[in-house]
């Protein structure tokens, strides 16, 4: 299994590798949201479509040692660092294939062999552990790096601006992406956050900020790279934010009313999806009739991962007890 | 043998820790260039170096939270709480995040950080500097959590949870930093966790004890001067308890008190006595007595402090009250005249 991470995860720098990614993690999430619906999956779950360029970007411009803490909208994240889609619905769905054995849940995906530590259900918590991993390479000089994933929502918690001042007067080799969605949880960001371009709050910790087009692949990918960059060469920290928007609700049982009427609609007219086809078949790398095939043969894996884990076992209870200590 | 102050045992502890095994580190508020709030770290950055031994920003979040990742990534940090109330403020790392790195990880992952936190009353600190705790970590599956009653068992139980392989918590006495003892230094001195120490063998009462309450209960055994005879067991570790040792010495004394530096409700010797009467029911002389704190805040004025944890005096009495009547004697703040 983990031989297949590394493999998709080196797949993310062909050509045509975002792309299928992107279009992977869109049919995974539609396909999650068909599970809840027929009662497959526990809880809650949080799809991130819309945000995908975010993930694949993040994942194209890290390497499988660096480490990458993300949160509960973190399915696109999960399979962008190279989960497969039957591990991920597996733990979506509670199955002893899932990535965390079914101890975790839509939540809590996790796959340390790519970077991917288990993903963090309580807003702003991966912050201050992705600038221990960047403390842990620092000390040791493996030359590793951190990047902290996380949403607007998180950019008002303690743990935001503890963790960037932490980063910045140790110059730790960290990178925060937060993921502006716009809304943390059901509110508007302008009822809850006072700048309009969250970047700006680097200027408080000394640390570059940069606005970055998250609906643009490529962007994103060329930006976490630069920071990475810096972070490696001692150069310390740096604040990413990248535009973006959240199709769903925040989780299952939000409808998104209150969102103003024609917001959708304007991101789908911008959806990174759709953008990096229309780049692949202007540059010349694909036609439209490649990319369709594509879009059906990824569409059969994803249907075929679906019933791949709804016919795995159910975890054993003696599971519950394991690995409580290590 | 030597005899240290708790204090020095600590720094000796960390310095052997730091000395065998390159991947521990130091985080903490004024831990390196002022050496601790309680000189617990003193001199271990002139010896270990900035990189290891670092002073933090005020910013428990930040450096706890660090330290899981740390761990995660494979340091073993050791984080200094200068009072255990500021781990409040940063509780979501431990208790949320590093108690499960190795339940979601399936064992891939493990967070081996230990955090030091000075905790009790005693000093004269108020209400907002002077609790125990130990309640925040002692339900949470996935922690460990040690209590040193000394010197000895500073050096012993922070080297054991320093080599632990996933997150424990090690509260220290603050009242017991200045007190002496002798230690056996290097790897015979490591105390294991999980295991209860007898520090006093008698046949009429098994009085458990952790941390402070254990010199506690010595002085009252010797306030007894020979009127009663005691099993005094030093839990040393409160998660995982040593339920054998316990178990056997109330099995051959037949009576049960606990002392405990904790409020009366909920307190951790609710535990013990739980699984003992469960264990040994029918067997018991007297009915199981906690010797706590009573359900309020820390006070500040000197006598009201020295009330409120129990005493020697205190531990002694309400022992012999339970040997004369087979009863269990109230608390001290439900009985009616001078106690």
């Amino acid at each position: 299994m983990n031989g297949e991470r590394q493999l998709r995860r080196a797949a993310l720098a062909t050509p045509l590798g975002p792309f299928e990614r992107m279009t992977e993690i869109r049919a995974v999430e539609e396909r999650i949201q068909i599970l809840y619906n027929e009662g497959h999956v526990r809880g809650s779950t949080h799809l991130s479509n819309g945000q995908e360029a975010v993930a694949v970007g993040v994942a194209a411009a890290a390497r499988p040692t660096d480490i990458v803490t993300c949160t509960y909208r973190g399915h696109g994240q999960a399979l962008a660092l190279g989960l497969t889609p039957t591990e991920v619905i597996g733990e979506i769905t509670g199955r002893s294939i899932g990535c965390a054995g079914g101890h975790g849940g839509s939540m809590h995906l996790a796959g340390p062999d790519v970077g991917l530590w288990p993903t963090f259900a309580i807003v702003g918590a991966g912050l201050p552990v992705a600038v221990g991993a960047a403390l842990a390479t620092q000390v040791t000089q493996a030359g590793h790096a951190a990047i902290a994933v996380f949403g607007d929502g998180a950019a008002n918690i303690g743990a935001f601006h503890e963790s960037l001042n932490l980063a910045a007067i140790w110059r730790l080799p960290v990178v925060f992406v937060c993921e502006n969605n716009l809304y943390g949880e059901y509110t508007r960001i302008q009822l809850s956050t006072p700048v309009s371009d969250l970047a700006d709050r680097a200027a408080a910790y000394a640390i570059p900020g940069l606005v970055v087009d998250g609906q643009d692949v490529a962007a994103v990918t060329s930006a976490v790279r630069e920071a990475l960059d810096r972070a490696r060469n001692d150069g310390g920290p740096t604040l990413l934010e990248m535009k973006t928007y959240r199709y769903s609700g925040h989780s299952k049982s939000d409808p998104a009313t209150y969102r103003p009427a024609g917001e959708l609609d304007q991101w789908l007219r911008r959806d990174p999806i759709t953008l990096e086809a229309s780049k692949l078949i202007e540059n010349g790398t694909a036609t439209e009739e490649q990319l369709s095939a594509i879009r059906s043969l990824i569409a059969a894996k994803v249907q075929q991962a679906a019933a791949d884990a709804l016919a795995a076992p159910e975890p054993e209870a003696a599971e519950m007890l394991m690995h409580v200590h290590p | 043998m030597t005899k240290v102050r708790m204090r020095q045992a600590v720094v000796q502890a960390l310095a052997d820790e730091l000395e065998s095994d390159p991947t521990v580190i130091l985080l903490g508020e004024d831990i390196a260039a002022a050496g601790g709030a309680f000189k617990a770290t003193e001199g271990l950055l002139d010896r270990f170096g900035p990189v290891r031994v670092r002073d933090t920003p005020i910013s428990e979040m930040a450096f706890l939270g660090a330290a899981v990742g740390a761990a995660m990534a494979g340091l073993r940090p050791v984080v200094e709480m200068m009072f255990v109330e500021f781990t409040g403020v940063a509780l979501d790392q431990l208790v949320t995040e590093a108690a499960k790195v190795s339940y979601l990880s399936r064992g891939e992952l493990t967070a081996p950080l230990t955090v030091r936190a000075s905790a009790g009353a005693g000093l004269g600190f108020g209400c907002q500097h002077s609790q125990f705790l130990d309640h925040w970590f002692r339900a949470t599956p996935g922690l460990k959590l040690a209590v040193p009653s000394g010197a000895r068992t500073a050096y012993g139980l922070l080297r054991a949870a320093i080599r632990d392989p996933g997150p424990v918590v090690v509260l220290e006495p603050r009242v017991l930093y200045g007190e002496r003892e002798d230690v056996e230094f290097g790897e015979a001195g490591i105390v294991p966790l999980g295991r209860a120490h007898r520090v006093a063998s008698g046949d009429d009462v098994t009085l458990v004890a952790l941390g402070a309450t254990v010199p506690t209960g010595v002085a009252a055994l010797q306030q007894a001067a020979g009127a009663w005879s005691a099993d005094i067991v030093d839990l040393q570790t409160l998660v995982p308890w040593d339920r054998e040792t316990v178990v056997e010495s109330v099995r051959h004394t037949g009576r049960l008190v606990v002392v405990e530096e904790a409020p009366y409700s909920g307190g951790w010797g609710s535990e013990i006595c739980d699984y003992v009467a469960g264990e040994l029911f029918g067997e018991l002389k007297a009915p199981a007595l906690r010797v706590t704190t009573p359900d309020a805040p820390v006070p500040y004025s000197q006598p009201l402090e020295e009330r409120f944890v129990p005493s020697p005096e205190l531990v002694a009495s309400q022992v012999s009250q339970l040997l004369a009547t087979g009863r269990r004697p109230a608390p001290w703040w439900e009985q009616s005249g001078p106690q």
